[in-house]
């Protein structure tokens, strides 16, 4: 019994998800090495790794990857840091503390497209947008964020909605945290700075590996908060290797070249997850 | 003499203050429903509410269909992945070997491929199998792409359960069956329950199978907002109401169940 049933039990999720991940691989790997235009019918004929040239060398592929890291790092660092600000903020107990946890966690709970278009619209809008009224408030020049700032604003965007997911697990990481200790250090004379260098900081660095994981694997495939608000323009200002892929192959209706460049995107996947393997695997045990 | 601790206003204050300005832009979409277009584009705070955008998206867009739709896909998907998931992490929990972690990792690395990789393909299988715009296809994708995480999850929750309430429990002979359901449910229906709402969270929300694999038929509500993505004179009201129609369910659920939710969403990393 040891033996057979801690496999049988594991094997509908092992065999289902191994299934999602082979069939579309392999079947990617197949449309990578033909020539599969929607619009153009006809045979497939094999075309090596032309479709891989193709990809590599679109002026769009360059810029894409750095924007697909660029949004990755500042949206991780930015909620990371006003993550734990805010969850230092708001540990200890003061009136109406329930009420602003539930406002706090709120765009979590919002859909993306949801989300951007809110945002798009009503609050970057540099006519009517209330960022704009803001800015001619204080007499500035109302900003045209989508098409100035189209990767930063997606960046804002995306940090609103993963702001409330880092800070409330650094507000349950920071209730376990040892009290006594701290009141040990305070007595000692370590200042407040000291305090959160060594004794607080290292505290967190679980909960720390696990929202940069966390969010590592939803932000490398960010779709929808483009898709609906920048399309990934003004030209390729605020394209992810995501939405790349998605202009081949549904834009373009080149599969052959859309499979070429979705390879390079599992294999950017996997550099990443050794990564995160080598960085925050160790913390799971 | 002990220092004081710092004086809670400021703190107050503080805290008041920036959980307001993060929930603003949530507000103004709420308010925004509520407003004539006119008003809508015009800003006020202040202003007659009135009912008008919801009955033009009803009538428009049919939300009842959407909504039903996103029920029944995320609460679907949440069950079918509980059920694949928990014995998964059963057997890893308790069942460790050398090569758990690994099977672990390797199961949260499928979920950091970019779905649009598989675009394609799923597309494509979906048309063969005339499984396009149909509920069941999504159902199978939302259940797939959440199962890595409700592995994890699970696995963190059932970990936590000390080694000799199990072994108590073996020596008096109970059955894998009673041992799950006795012991190491009880214990960890905390765990299950932010699992399954995390999930339910995700599926409710998740846009780009929706955007992709549906139409008018299976389309979900995160699918229904992006029709009113491109502007078409004043629709900023008609947006807010078709938004806050969309969002209102999950928040509204989110803020019953966010203690309950916090709990599992921290992945075994607090201990």
């Amino acid at each position: 019994m040891s033996r057979f049933l801690p496999r049988a039990l594991m094997a509908p999720a092992v065999v289902t998800l191994f299934a999602w991940m082979i069939v579309p691989l392999v079947m990617t790997i197949y449309f990578s090495l033909i020539h599969y235009n929607l619009n153009q019918p006809g045979e497939h004929g094999f075309v090596g790794l032309e479709n891989f040239r193709y990809f590599i060398t679109d002026p769009d592929f360059w810029p894409s990857v750095l924007q697909t890291l660029e949004l990755l790092g500042w949206v991780i660092v930015i909620t990371v840091v006003m993550g734990v600000g805010l969850a230092l903020l708001i540990n200890e107990p003061f009136p109406g503390q329930g009420i602003v946890r539930v406002l706090l966690i709120s765009p979590f709970f919002v859909m993306p497209t949801v989300n951007a278009l809110l945002w798009k619209h009503m609050m970057m809008n540099p006519i009517y947008g209330v960022l704009g009224r803001v800015w001619t408030f204080f007499g500035a020049t109302p900003v045209d964020w989508m098409t100035d700032w189209p990767l930063l604003s997606v960046i804002i965007i995306l940090a609103w909605q993963w702001l409330p997911f880092a800070c409330l697990i650094f507000i349950t990481s920071l209730q376990s945290l040892d009290r006594e200790q701290m009141e040990a250090a305070r007595m000692d004379g370590a200042t407040k700075l000291h305090q959160f260098w060594y004794l607080t900081l290292p505290h967190l660095g679980r909960s720390i590996a696990v929202v940069v994981m966390i969010e590592m694997i939803f932000l490398m495939s960010v779709f929808a908060e483009i898709f609906t608000t920048t399309s990934g323009g003004p030209g390729n200002a605020s394209t992810n290797l995501a939405f790349l892929i998605y202009k081949q192959a549904l834009m373009s209706f080149d599969v052959g070249v859309a499979s070429a460049g979705a390879l390079f995107a599992v294999v950017l996947a996997n550099i990443a997850a050794v990564f995160l393997i080598r960085m925050v695997g160790k913390n799971l045990d | 003499m002990k220092k004081k601790a710092p004086f809670p206003l400021v703190r107050t204050i503080a805290s008041w203050f920036i959980a307001l300005l993060l929930f603003f832009p949530l507000f103004w979409l709420g308010i925004t429903a509520f407003k004539t277009e006119g008003q809508a584009i015009a800003g006020h705070l202040f202003f007659s509410p009135t009912l008008a955008s919801f009955v033009e998206v009803q009538a428009r867009s049919d939300y009842l269909h959407y909504a039903f739709n996103s029920l029944i896909t995320s609460v679907v998907s949440t069950v079918l992945g509980l059920l694949i998931a928990a014995p998964a992490a059963y057997s890893m929990a308790f069942f460790r070997t050398k090569k758990t972690r690994d099977i672990l990792m390797w199961m949260l690395s499928t979920k950091m491929m970019p779905a649009v990789g598989a675009l394609v393909p799923i597309y494509v299988m979906a048309q063969t199998t005339g499984m396009l715009d149909s509920l069941p296809a999504l159902i199978i994708v939302f259940t797939l792409s959440n199962l890595p995480i409700m592995v994890w999850m699970l696995y963190s929750a059932f970990k936590e359960v000390p080694n000799d309430i199990l072994e108590a429990v073996r020596l008096d002979g109970a059955t894998v069956w009673d041992e799950f359901r006795h012991a190491i449910l009880p214990l960890t229906m905390g765990g299950i329950a932010s699992t399954g709402l995390l999930c339910l969270v995700l599926a409710w929300n998740e846009a780009f199978w929706s955007l992709n694999l549906t139409s008018a038929n299976a389309g979900t509500l995160a699918a229904l907002i992006a029709q009113y993505s491109s502007p078409e004179g004043l629709f900023w009201a008609k947006l807010s109401a078709a938004s806050l129609l969309a969002i209102a369910p999950i928040i509204v659920f989110g803020w019953f169940s966010q203690k309950q939710l916090v709990q599992g969403l921290t992945f075994g990393a607090v201990k």
